[in-house]
C-alpha cells in the first residue's frame, strides 16, 4: 500500500521525503489514536454511570491511578496480575490469526496447571528444581496444547465450531481437575481445601530481584515478542494470515490449512498451559481449584483490545492488570460494589469495538494525494 | 472466658505453650491511639445471606467500635489477588488487623504475607493456625454445631411426618459434625425422626442445592435445613414449597416470613470486637480462638412465623443448657453403620478434639457420605 501511494506521489511530483515521512505517520497513528479516543470516550460514558451513583469519577480516576500505578507496590500489584493475562490473550490471539475464535484458553490454563503439579509428584523426592520445573513446563504445555489443538482438529475435520468446542472443552477441564484433585491425586493432609502434593518451597519459582512480581512476567514478555516474530516475519506466520484472511483462497494456493489451524491452536494452548504452570510453580505450589479464576476469560478481552497483536497485548495485560488491581482500593475507598471495575471493563471493551468501524472512515487518518 | 481457655487447650493440646499466643512480633503499629484499621476480606459477596453476610454484620458491628476504621472488599477469589488486596489495606490503608475469611485465603497467602509483615496482625476464620505458623498468624472459629443442636431441637418439635432434611456442601468434617449434632438435637425431644442428606459437593451451587432441596420435599420432609455458603436457595424452596426450615450462618429469616423456625449463626462480632479492643489495650491477640454459646461465638437466628411455642420453649432450654456446658453427644449413640460411638452414660464434651475430626454420620441419618 505504501509503495502505491509512493508511487502516486512520484507521479504527482510530490516525492518530498519528510512530507512521505508525516503522511505516513499521520496515518499509522489512527491505530494508537483511536484506542486512546475509545478509552477517553469509554471513561467519559463511565463517569456518567458513576455521577448517577452519586460518586465523583475525578476521586474513582485517582484511586484507580493510585492502586494501580501510582506506587511501587501498586505496581508490582498491577503486574502480578498482569502475567497469567499474558499468557491467555495469546492463546486467543494467536488462532485468531487464522481467523478463529478460541474462548476456552481457561480449560487449557486449568489442565496445564494440574499437568504440571501431577508429573512433579513422583519426581519432587529425587529431582532438583532445574530439572523438574522444566519438565512441568513441559507437562504444562503439551497438555494445554493438546487440549487446543483438538479444538483446531475438530474445526479443521469435522467443522465443528471452534468457540463453541473450546469453551465446552473448559468444563471438561475442570472436570477432569476435580476427579483427579478430589480423588486419586488428592494430598490427604488438606481435607477442607481438595489439592495435589505441594511441590515445596524449594522447588517454587521465585520473584524477580527487588520486586514481589514472579519470572512468569519476564517470560510472558518473551513469549510475546517471539510469537510476534513467528507471526509477522515467517512463512508459517504469513501462511497462518492467508488463511485467516481467505480460508478458500489460502486452499486454492495450496496451504496445508488444516496443519496450520491445528498447531496454531497448540501454541495457543501451550501458552495457556504455561499460564496454568506459572500459577502453579509461582503462586499456589500445588494445583487445585483456585486456578479456575478467570484468568482465561479476561485474556479474551486483552487479546481482542490489542487486536490480536502480540507485541500491544503486554500493555494491553498491565493496564487490565492495574484496572483489577485498583478494584479492591475503589471498593475500600469509595464503598462501591466490587463489580464497579467490571463495568469499566465492559464499557471500554464495548466502545473500542465500535471505534473498530471507524477505522479506515475519518479523514484525519486517510491518505492524502494531494498533499 | 475461662471456659475459653480451656477449650484452645483441648483444642491444641500439644502445643500448649503455643496455645498462650505469646507473640513475639510485639504490637501492631498501628495500635496506638492513632487507631486501628482493620481490613476484612470476603470471597464472596457482602449479601449471600450466608457465609459471607455473617462476617460482613460483624464488620458493621465493628465500624461503630471508636477508634477503628474498618475496610472490606468482597468477591476476592482463592488467588494471588487475595494476597494483593490484603497486601494493599496494609499499604495503602495502612491496615493493622486483618481478617482472611475463606477458607482457600490461609495457605499460602496468609502465611506468606505474615511472615512479610511481621508488624501486622492476621487472622482467618478457620482452625488452621498451628504452632510452626507465623505468630502474628491466627485462627478464630465459632462452633456452629451447637446452634445447629438447638435447631434440631426445634424442628423435631416441628415436624409432622418425622422427616428431616439437610442439604449439605461437602462431606468434610464441620459439616458431618453440624447433621450429627441437628439430628441429636431432634432425636432429643422427638426419638422417631429421621433426618436425610443429600450432598451437592460444593460449596456453592445454587442450581444443585435448590434441587436437593425439593427432592428432600418430595421424599417427605417438612422441615430443612442446610450447610452451604449461601442457603438462601434452600431456604425459599422450603418457604414455596410450604414447608419450615431453620437457617445457616447467617439470618434468613425475612426469606421466608411464613415457614421461618431459626437459624445457626455466627457472631463474628464477638471476635472483631474483642480482638479491636485487645489490641487499643495493648494486649496480644490469641492465636487460637474458638468457642460457642458460652462464648457468644455463635448465636441462634430470632424465631419466626414457623416456630411454635413448644419449639420455642424446647429450644431456648436447649441453648441454656449447650450453654452451660451439658454435652450435646450423649450414648448410647451409634453411627450409621450401626457400630458403637458412645454407649449408654457415656458423652463428649462439646469441644472434644475427636469431633473436629468428624469423619462418620450417626444412625438415623440417611444418606451416604460417599
Amino acid at each position: 500500500m505504501v509503495d502505491v501511494t509512493k508511487a502516486d506521489r512520484l507521479a504527482a511530483g510530490q516525492g518530498n521525503a519528510l512530507a512521505e515521512t508525516l503522511d505516513r505517520f499521520r496515518r499509522s497513528s489512527e491505530f494508537v489514536i483511536m484506542p486512546i479516543l475509545a478509552l477517553i470516550v469509554s471513561g467519559l460514558l463511565f463517569s456518567v454511570f458513576l455521577l448517577a451513583l452519586g460518586k465523583s469519577p475525578a476521586d474513582f480516576f485517582s484511586l484507580v491511578w493510585r492502586g494501580g500505578f501510582g506506587t511501587s507496590f501498586s505496581w508490582q500489584n498491577t503486574l502480578v496480575r498482569s502475567s497469567p493475562l499474558i499468557f491467555t490473550a495469546l492463546c486467543v490471539a494467536i488462532p485468531a490469526r487464522l481467523g478463529l475464535v478460541i474462548i476456552g484458553g481457561e480449560g487449557a490454563l486449568v489442565l496445564g496447571g494440574f499437568a504440571a503439579a501431577a508429573i512433579a509428584i513422583p519426581m519432587i523426592p529425587w529431582a532438583p528444581a532445574l530439572l523438574l520445573l522444566p519438565v512441568m513446563a513441559l507437562a504444562a504445555m503439551i497438555a494445554g496444547g493438546i487440549w487446543i489443538g483438538l479444538v483446531g482438529a475438530l474445526r479443521h475435520y469435522r467443522g465443528v465450531n471452534e468457540t463453541i468446542a473450546s469453551l465446552l472443552l473448559f468444563y471438561i477441564a475442570v472436570s477432569i481437575l476435580n476427579f483427579f484433585v478430589e480423588g486419586a491425586l488428592r494430598d490427604p493432609s488438606d481435607p477442607n481445601k481438595p489439592s495435589t502434593m505441594p511441590i515445596g518451597r524449594d522447588n517454587m519459582i521465585g520473584a524477580i530481584p527487588g520486586t514481589d512480581v514472579h519470572w512468569g512476567l519476564v517470560f510472558g514478555i518473551l513469549l510475546c515478542a517471539a510469537l510476534y516474530l513467528l507471526m509477522n516475519r515467517t512463512t508459517f506466520g504469513f501462511a497462518a494470515r492467508i488463511t485467516g484472511g481467505n480460508l478458500r483462497a489460502a486452499q486454492a494456493q495450496g496451504l496445508p490449512v488444516g496443519r496450520l489451524m491445528v498447531i496454531s491452536c497448540a501454541i495457543a494452548g501451550a501458552c495457556a498451559g504455561l499460564a496454568g504452570f506459572f500459577e502453579v510453580t509461582a503462586i499456589h505450589g500445588k494445583a487445585n481449584a483456585s486456578l479456575i479464576a478467570g484468568y482465561g476469560f479476561t485474556g479474551i478481552l486483552v487479546s481482542f483490545l490489542a487486536r490480536h497483536n502480540p507485541l500491544v497485548i503486554v500493555p494491553v495485560a498491565i493496564f487490565l492488570g492495574g484496572i483489577a488491581a485498583s478494584g479492591g482500593l475503589v471498593q475500600r475507598r469509595m464503598d462501591l460494589p466490587d463489580a464497579t471495575v467490571l463495568v469499566l471493563q465492559g464499557l471500554i471493551f464495548v466502545v473500542l469495538l465500535v471505534s473498530e468501524t471507524f477505522y479506515g472512515r475519518l479523514p484525519f487518518f486517510r491518505p492524502r494525494g494531494d498533499l | 472466658m475461662s471456659k475459653f481457655e480451656l477449650n484452645r487447650r483441648s483444642l491444641l493440646k500439644s502445643s500448649a505453650a503455643g496455645l498462650l499466643g505469646l507473640s513475639a512480633a510485639g504490637l501492631p503499629r498501628l495500635a496506638s491511639a492513632a487507631g486501628l484499621t482493620v481490613g476484612i476480606v470476603y470471597v464472596g459477596p457482602r449479601d449471600d445471606f450466608g457465609w459471607n453476610q455473617a462476617h460482613a454484620v460483624a464488620a458493621a458491628a465493628l465500624k461503630e467500635v471508636p477508634g477503628v476504621t474498618v475496610v472490606e472488599e468482597e468477591n476476592v477469589p482463592e488467588t494471588i489477588a487475595v494476597q494483593k488486596s490484603m497486601e494493599s489495606m496494609i499499604n495503602l490503608d495502612g491496615a493493622g488487623l486483618i481478617f482472611a475469611t475463606s477458607f482457600g485465603y490461609y495457605k499460602p497467602f496468609v502465611l506468606d504475607l505474615a511472615a512479610k509483615y511481621p508488624d501486622v496482625q492476621f487472622r482467618h476464620a478457620a482452625p488452621l493456625w498451628t504452632d510452626a505458623d507465623p505468630k502474628n498468624a491466627g485462627s478464630y472459629f465459632g462452633y456452629l454445631d451447637q446452634a445447629h443442636y438447638v435447631d434440631g431441637v426445634a424442628a423435631g418439635l416441628s415436624t409432622t411426618t418425622n422427616k428431616l432434611g439437610f442439604v449439605a456442601a461437602k462431606p468434610i468434617g464441620t459439616v458431618l459434625r453440624n447433621i450429627n449434632s441437628f439430628l441429636l438435637g431432634a432425636r432429643k425431644v422427638n426419638p422417631d425422626v429421621t433426618l436425610q442428606v443429600i450432598f451437592t459437593g460444593e460449596w456453592s451451587m445454587p442450581v444443585r442445592e435448590a434441587e436437593a432441596a425439593n427432592a428432600l420435599v418430595d421424599a417427605g420432609c417438612d422441615v430443612l435445613t442446610c450447610h452451604v455458603d449461601g442457603p438462601k436457595v434452600v431456604i425459599e424452596t422450603a418457604e414455596s414449597r410450604g414447608i419450615k426450615c431453620c437457617g445457616h450462618n447467617a439470618s434468613q429469616a425475612p426469606l421466608a416470613p411464613k415457614g421461618f423456625i431459626t437459624g445457626a449463626e455466627y457472631k463474628w462480632a464477638t471476635i472483631y470486637k474483642m480482638f479491636a479492643n485487645d489490641l487499643a489495650e495493648g494486649k496480644t491477640l490469641p492465636n487460637f480462638t474458638g468457642g460457642g454459646f458460652d462464648v457468644d461465638f455463635v448465636q441462634s437466628t430470632p424465631y419466626g412465623a414457623g416456630a411454635t411455642e413448644a419449639a420455642i420453649a424446647a429450644a431456648d432450654a436447649a441453648r441454656a443448657d449447650v450453654k452451660a456446658g451439658k454435652p450435646i453427644f450423649t450414648g448410647p449413640i451409634n453411627k450409621q453403620d450401626g457400630t458403637p460411638l458412645l454407649g449408654a452414660g457415656e458423652s463428649l464434651d462439646n469441644y472434644d478434639p475427636s469431633l473436629d475430626q468428624t469423619d462418620y454420620l450417626i444412625e438415623g441419618v440417611i444418606g451416604s457420605i460417599t
